[in-house]
């Protein structure tokens, strides 16, 4: 029982009453983050980066930075069930699935039960996550140790092909996306060859693309965009929770215990493919629908209808952290943002941190426990207050929150320029979004372009140019396969589909 | 019939060729460029362009692919991408925060983050000057606080900092 041992020295770290205090500090600017348009877990994470380089440069300052900004991560999760079940806002694209039942609940004048549902089976998703993280990221590190270059490329290929091949009808657009992340990820100074790429003489693109930058402005600019076409207003239920209601939901909700379950076990497995939440909340919905024996209810406000894709897209949302630490290679846009930050803190993600730096990983799961009980207790007795904030009229948020971006998008290296970009990146976000272009391969590749890179070169530099390298030994050769099929997903099975005698349809 | 604010601006069709067509010739600028630092195998490894050289390609052929998706579906050139209205309502929003963003340089981070939240209450809440002068005023007091005091985090600043000796 190693784990539990190492567990318990995160907990000794983790417990200190300066993360303590930073947990709930955390937790309550998450929630706020994830309340308010134009502001989620991705670029409030981003926004809230700067700010730590001078606390991560503190002995153990790196753990405290960590467990501040995974904790802005659990309350923005927390959040977004908030908008979405008082406003019918999903304020993050897996919070879709929760208005479903949530706000026909909420309508109903049952909102307190619908969110304590909410918080409560968000809570029980990721301690399910975080016992699996427990226990099974020492293991895939462990077996991660003797990857070599050709190894973690095929690593990066299969996060990228998944993408592609789980985008549905939309896999020019994922490509297009994805590549245009690789293309700015190059721009700048080539580190192995010294040579300018992409610069064309302009000597403000010698540092190249900062993912922070892109990250602020697509979804924060972006969204702020998109929010107001769709009028200025929020019409919202009111949020009045009190201990009655939680306890009387809190007996309701063993009953749902299989829905929790299959839920969790759905984004657990979901979360550590990329962009698997709003997949894996969708999924369980839609399971819970069909096996339910109130399925023909769902949609008119039922809590079990609230249960599923909450407890699905909060396991994965913390489950997309397991190959973050352990790989290096992020589950989700704002896991990037938290990869970005450790590169930052001058960590080295991937399996050698289990080793040379335990008690920052051990630190984090431990507080990945403490954070989400401190996430539920915030959410459970503070929710009107984070219900008001949506109140805030929207020509007062707006311009608010736009200069929290300018000041997030500048403290990143103190540059103006970096704020031109920010509204740069808005634009397109906007005009990408609404033209259905997934955002998070961009951000993705932005942040793991350098690394793919690298390690490509490696791999073919040691075959002297031989592709074939990627299929050298069973691992590789099984990653790169892996891959390949996922990319050829859509095909594989339109393909099945012909020998089956059921006709073409791709 | 169709109201004047609801008329479109522009169709799905167009805009989908035309950030298609952008992205195709981003796609050929990246190729361009890694053809000319080489995109071949060097001496001891890949040159420089060699990884750049095929993700241009891989925009191209997406970028391409788009196009002529959009070019031979005749249901995008029923859709509104984006109506007159919603239109005016992004303009408003957009053309400040530019205004807003090349200021800075000139007047300080905190002078041109009030007067632009004074400019949105005014100009999209119609809020009278008494709540408008203590809410942006105050929004701006707040961040210099936390961004010069508590986290020591330096923003720029413009004439009126240095007025008031607050460099």
């Amino acid at each position: 029982m190693e784990e539990i041992n190492a567990l318990m020295q995160g907990f000794a770290v983790a417990l200190s009453p300066l993360n303590l205090l930073l947990m709930f500090v955390g937790v309550v600017l998450g929630i706020i983050i994830g309340v308010l348009p134009g502001l989620g877990g991705a670029n409030g994470v981003a926004i809230l980066l700067p700010l730590t380089f001078s606390m991560a440069q503190q002995p153990g300052g790196t753990t405290s930075a960590i467990i501040l900004l995974s904790c802005i991560y659990w309350g923005a999760l927390f959040g977004g069930a908030i908008t979405s079940i008082l406003f019918n806002i999903p304020g993050e694209p897996w919070s879709v699935a929760t208005t479903f039942d949530g706000h026909p609940l909420a309508q109903k004048g049952r909102a307190g039960s619908a969110l304590t549902a909410a918080f409560t089976s968000s809570f029980i998703g990721a301690l399910i996550a975080v016992i699996m993280i427990t226990f099974l990221s020492p293991v895939v590190a462990g077996f991660a140790l003797q990857f070599g270059p050709p190894e973690f490329f095929a690593v990066y290929l299969l996060t990228f092909c998944a993408f592609v091949g789980m985008s549905g009808g939309n896999a020019a657009k994922t490509v297009a996306s994805m590549m245009i992340g690789f293309a700015l990820a190059a721009v700048g100074l080539d580190s192995v060859t010294g040579t300018l790429r992409l610069t064309f003489g302009f000597t403000s693109l010698l540092k190249g693309f900062d993912f922070l930058i892109a990250v602020i402005g697509l979804f924060g600019i972006g969204e702020i965009l998109e929010t107001l076409e769709e009028g200025l207003a929020f019409k919202g239920a009111s949020a009045k929770i009190n201990m009655k209601v939680v306890l009387e939901t809190w007996k309701e909700l063993p009953r749902y215990w299989a829905t929790s379950l299959r839920s969790a076990a759905v984004g657990c497995f979901m979360g550590i493919v990329p962009g698997g939440a709003t997949p894996a909340s969708f999924m369980s919905y839609g399971l819970a629908r069909r096996l339910s024996k109130d399925g023909n209810d769902f949609g008119s406000g039922v809590v079990e209808g609230v249960v599923a894709p909450e407890t699905a897209a909060h396991a994965a949302g913390t489950s997309a952290l397991l190959p973050m630490i352990t790989l290096g290679v992020p589950g989700s846009p704002t896991a990037a943002v938290l990869l970005g930050g450790l590169l930052i803190w001058g960590l080295q993600p991937g399996p050698l941190l289990f080793v040379e730096k335990p008690d920052f990983v051990w630190g984090l799961i431990a507080s990945m426990y403490l954070g989400n009980i401190a996430g539920l207790i915030v959410v459970l007795t503070c929710v009107p207050l984070f219900a008001a904030i949506l109140r805030i009229p929207f020509s007062i948020i707006a311009p608010v929150i736009i200069v929290i971006c300018a000041i997030g998008a500048y403290t990143v290296h103190n540059s103006m320029f970096d704020v031109y970009l920010m509204v740069v990146f808005g634009v397109i976000g906007y005009a990408f979004k609404k033209l259905g272009y997934p955002l998070a391969p961009m951000v993705l590749a932005l942040v793991l372009g350098d690394r793919a890179e690298e390690n490509f070169r490696n791999a073919i530099k040691g075959s002297q140019g031989d592709m074939l390298v990627f299929f050298s030994n069973g691992l590789v050769g099984g990653l790169t396969t892996l891959a390949l099929l996922l990319l050829f997903w859509p095909l594989i099975r339109a393909g099945w589909r012909l020998v089956l005698g059921r006709g073409w349809r791709p | 019939m169709e109201s004047e604010q609801q008329r479109s601006a522009a169709s799905v069709r167009a805009v989908e060729i035309g950030v298609a067509v952008v992205i195709f010739l981003f796609g050929a600028l990246v190729v361009f460029d890694s053809y000319r630092l080489g995109a071949k195998w060097g001496g001891d490894g890949p040159q420089a362009g060699y990884f750049p050289f095929y993700v241009g390609l891989l925009i191209c052929a997406s970028g391409a692919t788009i196009l002529v998706r959009a070019l031979r579906n005749p249901a995008f050139a029923a859709q509104s991408f984006v109506t007159r209205d919603e239109l005016k309502k992004i303009l408003t929003v957009l053309v400040p925060t530019v205004v807003y963003v090349s200021v800075i340089a000139y007047l300080g981070f905190y002078v041109a983050s009030t007067i632009y939240i004074a400019y949105f209450m005014w100009h999209l809440g119609k809020y009278p000057w008494i709540k408008i002068a203590p809410v942006s005023i105050g929004v701006s007091v707040a961040f210099f606080l936390i961004f010069e005091i508590w986290f020591s985090v330096p923003l720029p600043k413009g004439p009126l900092e240095a007025a008031l000796g607050l460099n």
